[in-house]
């Protein structure tokens, strides 16, 4: 058992696009705030801070879900992935990104990196998710730009595309 | 918009859990996946000085089959139950209400019996696990007991919780053949707060169960006969009008006794027809 008291912070340690991560965080910090003002990762946004917006969504486990209705002290041990993991390499877009791009799938771009966690985490664990499927996810996430069509594009393309290096590689 | 200062007990076993509850008494609240507490926390609607998490405890984790009921540990995660293979066939009812639960992006970190503690009077598996006349066990570090769902919910967002209490499972008892199930819910987007959500269970001998949430404090019930017989229309209608429907932002109390009504009707006709 692990008691975290309030007056001082506490260790917590977890991966974060595929680091190990030592940080120190008061017990009722949020796992947005930890990675953004602690870590400076500010890739991850956050919008409404109660679990509406989306825009602070990020990969635990493999799972999208949202940073803001976590505590960083909750995060111990998890394996977290943010848009900042998300490039191949240095400057190489990830397929799902390149077609965000290509689609015109963000304009203030202020939505982009929760929903790039949230369809990453899909297209990984169901390639052939259907439209609806995709649509389905995104009613997870505000954008107040696109109109979201662009974003289902992109998210339709890029699953064209996965699968075809699937079926390739 | 970030939560008053609390201590923190990370419980690896519920004994610890249940002694770290029993010290802080009416100060402390449960945190499992945190998907209706954090939002409460960052508004700061509840302002608790210990939060004890219990995600970490193992024997918390497990959905099991216990002599005809599907018992669901309190760690168990919306989306575990709704991944796990057996649910259509054990739990029909509650695998077409889950993807009704939040979001996917919610659903991967709250807990089926977080939802049930919440309380909330819109929300999907407190309404599934009465109309299934399910029952919620709770303990304390001295004794267990086991409350029907109809004792459990109290009021809104008001459960039979005590301090020092905690949710351990909450049990569904398992799908009887010649049995047919149907969930439905309208709301303004997917993931929205149900206006009203309905769900219906015809059995073999042609009786029928319909509980509605969204309208009342807490999820209601009520026995139907037959959608072709006489009574069915009233009795429906008097049910719709006992609910006490109020106007709000979402929609007026007229719509949602119309919708109690007809979504009513619909979704035990589907029930019916799913009968087998
Ligand atoms: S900032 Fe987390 S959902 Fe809006
Ligand atoms: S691109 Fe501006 S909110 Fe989505």
């Amino acid at each position: 058992m692990a008691k975290l008291s309030r007056e001082a912070s506490h260790e917590v340690r977890f991966r974060l696009n595929g680091r190990n991560v030592t940080a120190q965080a008061p017990a009722r910090m949020l796992l947005t705030d930890l990675l953004r003002h602690v870590l400076g990762e500010t890739g991850t946004h956050v919008g409404c801070e109660h679990g509406v917006c989306g825009a602070c969504t990020v990969q635990l486990d493999g799972e999208p879900v949202r940073a803001c209705l976590m505590l960083a002290a909750q995060a111990e041990g998890a394996d977290i992935r943010t848009v900042e993991g998300l490039e191949l390499a240095p400057g190489a877009l990830s397929p799902l990104q390149a077609a965000f791009r290509e689609h015109f799938a963000l304009q203030c771009g202020f939505c982009t990196a929760g929903i790039l966690m949230s369809l990453d985490a899909l297209l990984e664990r169901a390639p052939d998710a259907s439209e609806e499927t995709i649509r389905e996810h995104l009613s997870g996430h505000l954008c107040r730009c696109t109109g979201y069509t662009p974003i289902v594009k992109a998210a339709l393309a890029a699953q064209a595309q996965l699968k075809e290096e699937a079926a390739n590689a | 918009m970030k939560p008053a200062p609390f201590d923190f007990v990370r419980a690896d076993s519920l004994g610890e859990a249940l002694e770290a509850l029993h010290e802080a008494g009416d100060e402390a609240r449960v945190i499992a996946g945190g998907q209706s507490l954090v939002p409460m926390l960052n508004m700061r609607l509840a302002r608790p000085s210990v939060l004890v998490d219990v995600m970490r405890i193992r024997e918390l984790c497990r959905i099991e089959e216990r002599k005809g009921q599907i018992v669901v540990g309190a760690a168990v995660k919306q989306v575990e139950l709704e991944r796990w293979s057996p649910l259509a066939a054990l739990l029909p009812l509650v695998a077409s209400a889950l993807p009704w639960v939040g979001h996917a992006q919610t659903r991967s970190r709250g807990t089926v019996c977080g939802s049930l503690a919440h309380a909330d009077p819109s929300a999907e598996l407190p309404l599934a696990l009465l109309a299934l006349g399910g029952e919620v066990h709770l303990r304390n570090r001295r004794k267990k007991r086991v409350l029907p769902a109809s004792a459990f919910f109290m009021g809104m967002m008001a459960t039979a919780v005590e301090p020092g209490e905690m949710i351990e499972a909450v049990a569904f008892p398992s799908h009887p053949m010649g049995t047919g199930t149907a969930f439905n819910e309208v709301a303004r987007r997917h993931g929205d707060f149900a206006i009203v959500a309905c769900a219906a269970i015809a059995r073999a001998d042609g009786t029928n169960r319909l509980a509605v949430g969204g309208v009342a404090d807490t999820p209601q019930a009520i026995e139907l006969p037959d959608p072709a017989d006489d009574g069915f229309e009233d009795a429906l209608n008097e049910f719709a009008w006992s609910l006490g429907a109020r106007d709000d932002l979402h929609a007026s109390a007229r719509y949602r006794r119309d919708l109690v009504r007809s979504l009513g009707r619909q979704t035990v006709e589907e029930a019916i027809a799913w009968r087998s």
